[in-house]
């Protein structure tokens, strides 16, 4: 299982920093939602085409991330089309497939930890009202790195069970993947010290 | 130089640590002892991850008590797990996540990886999720992690107990060739036997502090 999502290639998308990508998403959502025609949807989804092709990214490393979105918009379309037609329908359908399509060319060409450096700039303002954004930065960071590793040992713990024949029993996996997460988080939060982090400093 | 007083530390009613008097100058020091022996519990207080109840822990003049972020800058540690120490999603930010919390220019930062990810045969890996490493890289990109900080001191808490033999030995030869001082605890014998300098513990003190060739058949003796 991987959440890291990124792909490196020396292209003109990968080099736009983390925090303008982020603001054109930001900017084409809503521009999507305030002018919703089927012309200005149809050239938003042939430009974000065009901004794969500038990414050189490859099928194979798109089309899984992008699989699971259908599983989405197949069903929405037939739904939309069943109700008011298949016009309202494929508006709205291509809209959000540009939108999904928009935030998957993000991901794949942005760093996470630059993702959150630009959070974390963005929420810097916020400091005088007592939100720490480099804490909080570290925290997603955190969260990103974490979750394959508790996948893996939640196997790991299922593995051992099912030789005990204790697979079934929701305890017998929960109760020891919490003591080692929690056992984990003492030691990160030495690593974290050891290597020099100040959670004083809100930058 | 690293100098212990009077250090004694306990965990709870049970005393780990007792007295040790210690002045480490030596570019290689082993660390031995059983379980529960003390030895990590000194480890940690050598870069103020610890700080002991009685007595005082100076790094080059530095006391853990008052200046434990100034000492951290001096002191790397690398633990036994680097799946419990590598913090960022990718083998590049990770690297970087110190060089960043030491404020350097970004372009620095950049240099300092590539450099050290050379060093370590990484550079394949820049951009690789660290949890899809090997064992062996994964300690590979721990130590990398903190040597790219540019410490004096490096210690290291059991560093090759999740390693095969492989893996160890480069691991071995990493800490062989690094300029810094290493502070290695380890039950592995063979990775200490050219180490400048043998501390063994047990109930929380040193029983014997030797050359290698005297203090690792020593303890091997005791342990018999």
């Amino acid at each position: 299982m991987s959440l890291g999502l990124y792909v490196h290639r020396d292209s003109p998308v990968h080099a736009v920093p983390a925090g303008a990508k982020m603001l054109g998403l930001l900017v084409a959502g809503t521009g999507l939602l305030l002018f919703p025609s089927l012309p200005v949807v149809s050239s938003a989804l042939g430009a974000t085409l065009g901004l794969y092709a500038l990414a050189r990214l490859r099928p194979r490393e798109v089309v899984p991330v992008l699989r699971l979105s259908a599983f989405v918009l197949v069903p929405l379309f037939v739904l939309h089309a069943l109700l008011s037609g298949w016009v309202p329908a494929l508006e709205a359908v291509l809209r959000l497939a540009v939108l999904l399509l928009l935030a998957t060319l993000v991901s794949l060409t942005t760093r996470a930890s630059d993702m959150l450096d630009a959070l974390e700039r963005a929420l810097r303002p916020l400091a005088r009202f007592g939100l720490n954004p480099a804490r909080l930065g570290l925290l997603l960071s955190l969260t990103l790195r974490f979750i394959p590793l508790l996948a893996t040992w939640l196997r790991e713990i299922q593995e051992a069970q099912r030789v005990r024949g204790l697979d079934r029993d929701p305890f017998a996996v929960l109760v020891p993947l919490l003591v080692k997460t929690l056992r984990t988080a003492d030691t990160l939060a030495d690593a974290i010290d050891a290597r020099c982090f100040d959670p004083e400093d809100p930058s | 130089m690293i100098q212990l007083h009077a250090v004694s530390h306990h965990f709870g009613e049970r005393p780990v640590l007792e007295g040790l008097e210690l002045t480490l100058t030596e570019r290689r020091i082993a660390v031995v002892g059983g379980n529960g022996s003390g030895k990590s519990t000194f480890a940690r207080l050598l870069n103020g991850l610890l700080v002991p109840e009685r007595g005082q822990v100076l790094v080059e003049g530095l006391d853990t008590r008052k200046d434990a972020r100034a000492i951290r800058r001096k002191v790397g540690f690398v633990f036994q797990n680097p799946d419990n120490q590598i913090v960022l999603p990718t083998v590049e930010e990770d690297i970087a996540f110190g060089l960043k919390n030491l404020k350097l220019p970004l372009a620095d930062i950049s240099a300092r990886v590539t450099a050290i990810l050379r060093r370590y045969g990484l550079e394949d890996f820049r951009h690789h999720p660290a949890h899809l490493l090997s064992g062996g890289q994964k300690q590979l990109l721990a130590l990398s992690s903190v040597l790219v900080m540019e410490p004096r001191y490096v210690v290291f808490d059991e560093p090759t107990t999740l390693l095969d033999l492989r893996n160890k030995r480069r691991l071995a030869q990493a800490i062989h060739d690094m300029p810094q001082t290493a502070i290695v605890v380890s039950h592995d014998l063979d990775l200490l036997r050219d180490f400048d300098r043998v501390l063994v513990f047990d109930e929380g003190r040193v029983i014997l502090d030797d050359v290698p060739s005297v203090a690792l058949d020593a303890y091997v003796r005791r342990m018999a």
